[in-house]
């Protein structure tokens, strides 16, 4: 197992500095110029050559890119050409707004899609299972934007019951930053209210963002319980007369959950593209808001080094899914 | 497999049929297939025919009938331009499976020829590309065409490229893992066996038995492109000339007057839903006819 582990790791070194090969040479080698394009059409040529010698473009391709690479390695990605702020920075203090979105959006999903998934795998070809399978097929159908849109609409402009932007009522509320996870904030500084409060905010772009990975978990679950009822031990466990129930949560939902922990990791990539679009709909200030600002503005450092960190971090969540599944499934031993 | 149907007191009908005709076949059988291919099927031809079927020219507009909501008039309303919204829909249709053929296609060639390297030549040659797939997928898709757009700049084909990006690797790596699959196969080894070799074992024998899940992969693709195009659209990523009627930037232009004129960001993402499950819907009616081991 430790070796297991070990390896895994080893083996992130090539793909992390593959990406940055990647991210490094589509800013460089694809048409365009990224002076020009920080300066605007009306640069005149000498600020083009000032920005170009500061950005280091003169220079030979392989000496920039040694730069760029140890400067990742020390942790510095240079700063926003618009902000002038350290990227690095920026990012880690709105990551956690969203990670708060992003497990919020999977607490919704696994916890609807999972006992969703069971249902019509045990009530399967009935209209139950007819009826669950066209709904996750429309989950999956829907854009997140064109869902947040909707149910921004009903829930807090038709029928204003839920907050239609941000992550807590400024005005009400006012929670020391610790952890810049705002539920967590609220509770450590014992804001009862401020934490019910950080909730209702969660909920509307928690359920746009966890539509889909929800309709994703609920197929794999449907399709891997399927599976299990066909299984020996299952006829077994109900042949001794083991309560259905029991048979259900010993048997069945145990291990009909491996395929599910692997979709977690898959989805995480689908969350952290979505949370882009979750959050410029629900104004929630996290790295995806960040990204689409960056956008809007052409600031370059920003997005090419969001991609690079975002990237860095799916790569991990997904070390840890295929690490935990070695931990979960006794039948596979990595060696 | 094929159902032998036997009726008493006749000869078994056992004609042996090819793997296409069996697969239309199970996919005339299949309701996902022949929903989703019929929901295609309108789109495809609402694209062709819109100048003929869109009530209005959708880019000009007409400001004294800016935010009229729908109406016998304008079916799905106007915009902030008087724009006529069911028109610009209509006319959307050919920039969103413009947008969607062209990058899958893009996706599908160039996944498919380093797909077919990897797989055929192994080494390494299949350990250079696979590597180069690894990171690829590792970026997070939506992401990944963001960067792309920023980078080469607003415009169709450019988003079409920053999709195709996105599949690229999808495309290399599902080929790869069927050729592998494929070189034991008994047919391959007599081709070999009798001297086939090079690029005529890969073109002639192993290539059109692993296109059944490039195809299948192919139309799931599609849906996802075409949410993928939108949602670039939704960021401002769109078509660089705002008056082109493209369904994701007509979101995005009105989803701060949503209180006022829902009819303007209702309508086009009822577009996006029906053609994306027009598109999954045929994909996974496709994956059941043509997977030999969902067969019953």
């Amino acid at each position: 197992m430790g070796k297991f582990i070990i390896r895994r790791l080893l083996l992130l070194i090539p793909i992390l500095l593959g990406l940055t090969v990647i991210i490094f040479l589509f800013i460089r080698l694809l048409p365009g110029d990224p002076a020009s394009a920080i300066l605007g059409e009306r640069a005149t040529p000498e600020s083009l050559q000032r920005v170009r010698e500061a950005l280091g473009l003169d220079r030979p391709l392989f000496e920039q890119y040694w730069e760029y690479v140890s400067g990742v390695v020390r942790g510095d990605l240079g700063t926003s050409f618009l902000t002038n702020r350290d990227v690095v920075d920026d990012f880690l203090q709105r990551f956690p707004a969203t990670v708060e979105l992003s497990v919020a959006a999977m607490v919704f999903a696994l916890s609807i899609g999972i006992p969703l998934g069971m249902l019509t795998a045990k009530r399967r070809g009935t209209w139950i299972d007819q009826v669950g399978t066209a709904v996750s097929l429309i989950g999956i159908s829907i854009p997140i934007f064109f869902l947040g849109l909707m149910l921004k609409w009903l829930f807090a402009i038709q029928f204003p019951i839920l907050p239609d932007s941000g992550r807590i009522d400024l005005i009400e509320y006012s929670i020391p930053r610790v952890t810049n996870l705002m539920t967590v904030d609220a509770l450590l500084a014992g804001e009862w209210g401020g934490f019910m409060d950080a909730l209702r905010h969660l909920i509307l772009p928690g359920i746009a963002l966890g539509t889909i990975p929800l309709a994703v978990v609920m197929r794999i679950t449907r399709a891997s319980v399927i599976d299990v009822l066909n299984e020996d031990y299952v006829r077994t466990a109900n042949a001794k007369g083991l309560h259905s129930a029991v048979v259900d949560r010993r048997h069945v939902l145990r291990n009909a959950m491996l395929p599910v922990v692997t979709v977690i990791g898959l989805q995480t990539g689908l969350l952290l593209g979505g949370a882009i679009l979750t959050e410029t709909i629900f104004g929630w200030g996290g790295v995806g808001k960040w990204i689409y600002d960056a956008v809007l503005s052409s600031d370059y450092q920003v997005i090419q080094s969001g991609v690079l960190l975002l990237a860095f971090i799916f790569v991990l969540v997904n070390l840890i899914v295929d690490v935990s599944y070695a931990f979960l499934n006794p039948r596979i031993r990595y060696s | 497999m094929t159902s032998a149907s036997t009726t008493i007191g006749s000869v078994r009908e056992d004609r042996p049929v090819g793997l296409w005709t069996d697969a239309l076949r199970r996919m005339r059988r299949s309701p996902a297939a022949i929903i989703g291919g019929t929901i295609i099927g309108v789109f495809v031809l609402v694209a062709i025919f819109a100048p003929f079927l869109a009530p209005y020219d959708p880019t000009r507009g007409n400001l004294a009938e800016s935010y009229l909501p729908p109406s016998p008039q304008h079916w799905f309303g106007t915009n902030i331009q008087g724009q006529d919204v069911f028109s610009r829909i209509i006319f959307g249709s050919r920039l969103t499976l413009g947008i969607a053929v062209l990058s899958v296609s893009i996706g599908v060639g160039v996944g498919v020829f380093f797909g077919a390297l990897a797989g055929y030549f192994r080494g390494w040659v299949d350990a250079v590309i696979m590597r180069a797939v690894d990171i690829m997928l590792s970026i997070p898709g939506l992401l990944f065409a963001i960067a792309v757009v920023t980078w080469l700049g607003r415009g169709v084909v450019q988003i079409a490229i920053a999709i195709a990006v996105v599949n690229i690797p999808i495309f290399a790596r599902l080929l790869r893992s069927s050729l592998l699959g494929l070189r034991d196969a008994d047919y391959v080894v007599a081709a070999r066996s009798v001297g086939v070799r090079g690029p005529a074992l890969l073109l002639r024998h192993m290539l059109p038995n692993a296109i059944g899940p490039l195809i299948v992969q192919a139309t799931l693709a599609l849906a996802t492109a075409v949410v993928d195009a939108a949602a670039l659209g939704f960021l401002g990523l769109g078509p660089p000339d705002p008056r082109t009627p493209e369904w994701g930037t007509m979101l995005s232009d009105t989803y701060r007057y949503l209180n006022q004129a829902i009819w303007l960001a209702f309508f086009p993402g009822i577009a996006i839903v029906v053609s994306v499950l027009g598109f999954n819907l045929l994909g996974d009616g496709m994956r059941e006819a043509l997977d030999p081991k969902l067969r019953r």
